[in-house]
């Protein structure tokens, strides 16, 4: 199924299936220790997931209402959040074994 | 066997945590979070974004009274006055007394009011608490004429708000650089500029030396250190903090700047802990006690803090300074040691990054070396010691900012880095990303 139709299929609230975000669309994920729990994001965010109460534990948005707009990861004035594909998982994964790995937290 | 019962006394970053952390740990434990302002845990730092408008006063709640109720934590209103560490009481200003087996003090800080007279005149105000912003921001809307003191971020997210919202707005610092202890000339001017367009008046070298009210006892005017006057019916001030210790004065618990405790937060006192604003933390990076104003630094320590009045001996190791904020539609990280001042000023460099940012003092040696690009409105200054990156200042454009953090924080060997800079023919840019593919491999190698 392609990627536009399965975002169609979300946003027409269709669960004929759950698209494979992580991998397809990518995530947000959020470094906790740049949140100040203002809140921006989740004021922004068109369907009113409460994104700080992600942010602030460092857990990726992996709520099934995200529609991946991209929004909260503009408006964080902290920097806090960011916006991850599969292959930059990759990519930081590599990196952390050359030079040794990276302090809990610091990615997802 | 009885329930232990913790005190937190304050509803801040590092009480609420220190409050979770705790219920995590102790599902028996009975949690009291004693809190001075009528409200359940708000941000801080995101007043700012209220005053700018970027969002409601509302949306700074970051929990619900549900969450308190879930997890079981007594939230209490009132004052702590006196703390009696004999008998384990805390005894409140309207005469209650609380007993605990351990206590935590998370009172915070709060802004430091100016040293001159006039400070008590309705219309000087402060961005560090949420009854204080929403006073401020119904000021603005009848105020023509604001003038904000301090010189650093909240002075500048003061400034920035009350442009926005319309009021003429004059930004006085005492010498002639923008965020003096932390831009070079060239920062300066970059934001400078921006603020200018925001229609913010930048007077340099201007000192109040005393604020002047009206028979109403609101301010009208302030008058500056070379005897003129200046109208104004608002006065920002952001000057710095001072830590809320006033309820371990005649107690044998110790104090510096701030209630000094060891990598345990754990106080002179035992079964007394200090975490947050009003805690003086060891910084490994200085070999020194320092007070760490930031909002994460506050939830680590908050965190570690609940660990350890649990029992689980956990040490804090403050991370190095790190800030990240939005001035101006600009996005400025600071991290590690950064030196603004010329090789030839001094040697020894105080640095004290006001408000909303770590506070810190380094020696810096003559050694260090610093290399700077611009690019309109993006910038990179990185400060470099021998080998090693030991601070770096991004402005505007942030792709390297947490790449250059880990530089920093793992100490990564940046040899190769230095030789390219110093060897010139490439941008600093350029030789960023050449050094970061050689450190990482390409994704076809793996």
């Amino acid at each position: 199924m392609s990627m536009i139709r399965r975002l169609k299929n979300r946003l027409s609230g269709s669960t004929e299936e759950q698209p494979l975000k992580s991998l397809e669309l990518g995530r947000v994920v959020a470094d906790a220790s740049r949140c100040v729990q203002c809140g921006v994001c989740g004021y922004n965010c068109p369907v009113g997931i409460p994104v700080r109460d992600y942010a602030r534990q460092g857990l990726p948005v992996d709520n099934p209402a995200c529609i991946a707009c991209g929004n909260c990861v503009a408006v964080c004035p902290r920097g806090t959040l960011r916006w991850e594909t599969g292959s930059h998982a990759l990519v930081v994964e590599r990196f952390a074994r050359q030079v040794g790995s990276p302090e809990p937290g610091w990615e997802d | 066997m009885r329930a232990t019962r913790y005190l937190i006394i304050g509803n801040g970053a590092a009480g609420a945590t220190a409050a979770e952390t705790i219920r995590r740990h102790d599902p028996d434990g009975d949690i009291t979070i004693l809190t001075a302002e009528p409200y359940p845990m708000y941000s801080r730092p995101g007043l700012a974004y209220v005053l700018i408008n970027e969002i409601p006063a509302k949306q700074i709640f970051c929990r619900t009274l549900a969450w308190y109720d879930n997890l079981r934590l007594n939230l209490t209103l009132g004052k702590a006055t006196q703390l009696d560490v004999v008998n384990r009481l805390v005894w409140l200003e309207d005469g209650r007394s609380l007993p605990y087996d351990r206590l935590l003090i998370a009172t915070g800080a709060r802004a430091t009011s100016p040293p001159y007279p006039g400070h008590d005149l309705q219309g000087v105000v402060y961005l560090d608490t949420y009854d204080g912003t929403n006073d401020l921001i119904e000021r603005s809307k009848r105020a023509r004429r604001a003038v904000v003191v301090g010189g650093g971020i909240t002075a500048l997210e003061m400034t920035e708000g009350l442009a926005h919202r319309g009021v003429e707005t004059h930004y006085f610092l005492r010498r002639d650089r923008l965020w003096s202890q932390v831009f070079n000339d060239e920062e300066a001017r970059l934001l400078e500029k921006i603020m200018r367009a925001h229609h913010v008046h930048i007077h340099y070298n201007t000192e109040v030396s005393e604020i002047i009210g009206d028979r109403r006892g609101r301010v009208r005017e302030v008058k500056l250190k070379d005897g003129s006057t200046f109208k104004c019916d608002l006065l920002g001030v952001a000057i710095g903090v001072k830590p809320l210790i006033d309820v371990v004065q005649n107690t044998p618990i110790q104090t510096d700047r701030a209630i000094l405790v060891n990598e345990y937060l754990e106080s002179s006192v035992p079964g007394v802990y200090a975490a947050g604003d009003c805690a003086q933390v060891y910084d490994r990076w200085t070999q020194q006690h320092m007070v760490d104003i930031l909002w994460p630094s506050a939830v680590a320590e908050g965190a570690a803090a609940g660990l350890n009045m649990v029992g689980k001996r956990h040490a804090y190791v403050k991370g190095s300074p790190f800030n990240a904020c939005l001035l101006f539609g600009l996005h400025i990280t600071t991290m590690g040691q950064i030196n603004p001042r010329r090789d030839d000023e001094e040697v020894e460099v105080v640095q004290h990054i006001s408000r909303g940012s770590s506070e810190v003092w380094y020696t810096h040696p003559r050694t260090y070396r610093s290399a700077w690009a611009g690019d309109g409105e993006n910038t990179i200054r990185l400060v470099i010691n021998g080998d090693f990156l030991v601070g770096a200042i991004i402005i505007g454009e942030q792709r390297l900012a947490d790449p250059l953090r880990y530089l920093i924080e793992q100490q990564v060997n940046i040899r190769h880095l230095r030789v390219d800079l110093e060897a010139g023919g490439e941008t600093l840019k350029q030789s960023l990303l050449r050094f970061w593919q050689q450190i990482e491999p390409v994704s076809a190698a793996g």
